[in-house]
């Protein structure tokens, strides 16, 4: 069948500084570039090209621009090039449209509509550089009060704590398993975590045995609907247990690792034969209901001997405050809250793109939930979805949460292009990929440092805002709505958030 | 609305709780009757932290997650003997111990059991080997819905789950790998009558003695001839069934063995390759 489909991206060379080196050819993975017959010259085939900038920031000379292609239909606001050009794919092809990353929509972005405070005058603000300032942070159940009892100068606590995780900033690497990303890139995430006082969670492709000793106690282990490589060991060597019951790319669904992508070592983590597609159900087939949410929660306690806080992580979905309320009744010690803008390495997209609530919206309205029914320290909240910058991070604080999840940031840093294409298995940057030749483009130490370098820079920033607003204590801005304002919202969104408008 | 804690209200500590424990060497025995869910595994921790190496419970009344906690690093393996009813996820995530139930079991036996053993001397609930992983469970009797929902393999770990009776719908749901066989002793007609057998199956094999319509299986699971290995795997685990529960059932492995047999594989590892548009 000829294919209807437009170019998603032209490719131009500058022919004066293209020396025919042939590094294009080599970097691009989706066969834009070839070599004629006798060598002499690169042929460009831009129709498959994905727009992942990778020849571009190899080009030694600086001979390469790949932009959009600009050709189009007739201009419609309704009947866009998008809209068009999906009909023609599913036309032609006949199935579920997949897509990589989180949802690309023009819906509004509430971050972008909330301002911070700063004090000014009537009370000081803080200098980060000189005076101290916590970015530690406590995730896990704190107990209804505190006894404790004074000896000469000792403070002792009477009252048995439970297990909290201690982070060092309010970031923490979101789940991304060993299977959608490369090894290398799931090590970088690791070592970046251990090097900077933080954590990464594994998502559900278990964590290689080769790991667990150095990286256990900084990794976060999903126990998903799949239970891929979900063993005792597992679960013991960990920091702590996440029970995955939805991810806000695809909420109520499940997900599928093309057999392709299981390779030797992949089988080995998720312990399932090798070439079989790694299916996990839509449900945990144990999980139809809170009571039965609870029984794994415990079920994860009693195997982990109640050392380790279990985290549970949904979807932000239309009544994400009553489910969380039924969550920390359950047990859970953290709640992850994925908003609609949360990344993915594969989705249908219409479940991307049409699903869901944003994280701003449903923060807020879980933190404001459990404050009324007096629950809310029986749980940690974590906001995921779309953080973008340190300013996201203070304000999803702000809004109620008390850490952040990164994992579209994260791989940014990593070489990420947000070219959407993580489902091929192609990933250029060797980040979204099994294939050894490309995987190895990542340098796992190198990408650690850029990771720790992100993790330093939003943590100054945040300080800086914190000190500008008179706060020392990043646990003092928590639920502290009265430092945001909103612009450009109606009176139902400074409801739902909580939130003044500027000016008020 | 006031915070209930079901599962950690009322927790005693060990030190109150020993005396329902009587250890004597390597076995102790444990009085679960006055015992909470955490209380009976926390006694039970403690018991073999003293050296025992063989639980007997007796009037086990619902308690859950009984073998969960017994996770040691090294390994350390129990034998656990329980008179009475366990409650939901008997050996979940279990490590290498040996259960054995006078009496029925409820939902989740062996979910995401790792290794070991678990043996029902009547029948089980709902969810029965939920992502089992590795080991064996006997149920002499029938079990629940949605029994070994993916259930997986690796390499030379193989689970097995045997079942003398009969399954209620969506057996081997997701079915990734493994062995279910299902002996079908206690059917009046010869006709199983679960439905959705192995839909979205994708690995491993399940054995029925019996009679399955087409329309009861999933259409991810396909009908296959037995072969002479088929033939030699039952034979084994049919004595092995007969060995545990052969007084009580009044059967033996010829009569079981001469009844017909269906095997059921998937039809492709990959059923879900072909629904995407790229």
């Amino acid at each position: 069948m000829k294919s209807h489909l437009l170019p998603d991206f032209i490719v131009e060379r500058i022919e004066d500084r293209c020396n025919k080196c042939g590094v294009c050819v080599k970097q691009c993975p989706w066969g834009v570039y070839s070599w004629n017959d006798d060598k002499t010259d690169i042929l460009i085939d831009y129709t498959k090209c994905v727009g992942c900038q990778r020849c571009v920031i190899y080009c030694p000379n600086n001979a390469l621009i790949v932009k959009p292609y600009y050709g189009s239909y007739r201009p419609n606001s309704y009947w866009t090039k998008e809209v068009i050009l999906d009909i023609k794919k599913q036309a032609e092809q006949g199935g579920v449209l997949l897509v990589g990353t989180g949802s690309d929509r023009p819906y509004k972005v509430y971050f972008d509509h909330i301002l911070l405070n700063a004090s000014q005058v009537t009370n000081p603000s803080i200098d980060p550089l000189r005076e101290p300032m916590e970015l530690r942070t406590f995730l896990g159940r704190k107990p209804d009060q505190l006894e404790i009892e004074i000896k000469d100068d000792d403070i002792e606590i009477k009252t048995e704590l439970y297990p909290n995780l201690v982070v060092e900033t309010p970031i923490l690497f979101a789940g991304m398993s060993y299977g959608a990303i490369s090894k290398n890139a799931f090590l970088a995430l690791a070592m970046a975590a251990k090097e900077f006082g933080t954590m990464f969670c594994t998502g559900e492709g278990g964590l290689p045995k080769d790991m667990r000793e150095e990286y256990g106690p900084v990794a976060i282990v999903q126990c998903a609907s799949g239970r891929f490589g979900v063993d005792p060991e597992y679960l013991n060597c960990a920091a702590a247990i996440e029970i995955k019951i939805g991810q806000g790319a695809k909420p109520g669904i499940g997900g599928h690792l093309p057999g392709e992508k299981v390779t030797a070592e992949i089988s080995a983590t998720r312990m399932i034969p090798e070439g079989t597609d790694a299916l996990s159900p839509a449900p945990h087939h144990d999980i139809y209901s809170i009571e039965d949410l609870s029984m794994l929660i415990y079920a994860l306690k009693e195997a982990t001997n109640y050392e380790k806080p279990v985290f549970v992580k949904i979807a932000a979905v239309h009544n994400v405050a009553a489910i969380a309320s039924g969550i920390v009744r359950a047990g859970a010690d953290v709640i992850v809250i994925d908003g609609f803008r949360g990344g993915t390495g594969a989705s249908p997209k219409v479940m991307r793109d049409h699903v869901g609530i944003p994280i701003e919206m449903a923060i807020a309205a879980v933190d404001q939930r459990l404050r009324e029914e007096g629950i809310r320290h029986k749980c940690s909240i974590i906001a995921s979805g779309g953080i973008r910058c340190s300013a996201d991070v203070v304000k999803a604080i702000a809004l109620g949460a008390d850490a952040v999840y990164i994992g579209t940031a994260a791989l940014i840093a990593l070489g990420c292009t947000m070219c959407q294409k993580c489902y091929t298995g192609k990933c250029a940057w060797g980040i979204c990929t099994q294939d050894p030749n490309l995987a190895k483009r990542l340098n796992p130490k190198e990408g650690a440092k850029r990771l720790v370098n992100l993790l330093r820079a939003w943590s100054l920033e945040i300080k800086d805002m914190l000190g500008g607003m008179g706060i020392n204590a990043i646990e003092s801005l928590r639920g502290n709505r009265e430092h945001l304002r909103g612009i450009g919202l109606e009176e139902w969104e400074l409801r739902v958030l909580g939130i003044k408008g500027a000016g008020e | 609305m006031r915070f209930v804690d079901s599962f950690l209200e009322g927790v005693r500590p060990i030190d109150e709780i020993i005396k329902y424990a009587k250890i004597e060497g390597e076995v102790a025995e444990i009085d679960a009757r006055d015992l909470k869910h955490k209380e009976l595994n926390d006694l039970m921790r403690e018991c073999v932290l003293r050296g025992a190496r063989k639980l007997i419970l007796r009037n086990v009344c619902g308690q859950r997650y009984i073998g969960t906690r017994l996770f040691f690093n090294p390994g350390v393996n129990v034998e656990i003997i329980i008179y009475g009813t366990p409650g939901n996820d008997l050996g979940a995530f279990l490590s290498g111990h040996r259960i054995i139930v006078y009496g029925n079991a409820q939902d989740g036996v062996g979910n995401t059991m790792d290794s070991g053993e678990i043996i029902v001397h009547g029948r089980a609930g709902d969810v029965v080997a939920m992502a089992m992983r590795g080991g064996k469970i006997f149920i002499r009797d029938s079990v629940g819905y949605r029994t070994a929902i993916h259930m997986k393999e690796y390499k030379e770990r193989i689970p097995l789950l045997v079942i003398g009776g009969t399954a209620q719908d969506f057996l081997g749901e997701y079915m990734a790998g493994g062995r279910v066989v299902l002996l079908g002793l206690n059917l009046k007609n010869g006709k199983h009558k679960s439905h959705y057998i192995g839909t979205g199956m994708h690995g491993g094999i399940i054995y029925l003695r019996g009679k399955v319509e087409d329309y009861q299986l999933g259409k991810e699971v396909g009908v296959v001839d037995m072969e002479q290995e088929d033939w030699k795997f039952l034979e084994n685990i049919v004595e092995e069934f007969c060995g545990h529960f052969g007084n009580e059932i009044k059967v033996d492995k010829d009569e079981i063995l001469g009844g017909k047999f269906m095997k059921l594989i998937p039809v492709t590892k990959r059923p879900y390759g072909k629904i995407y548009a790229y």
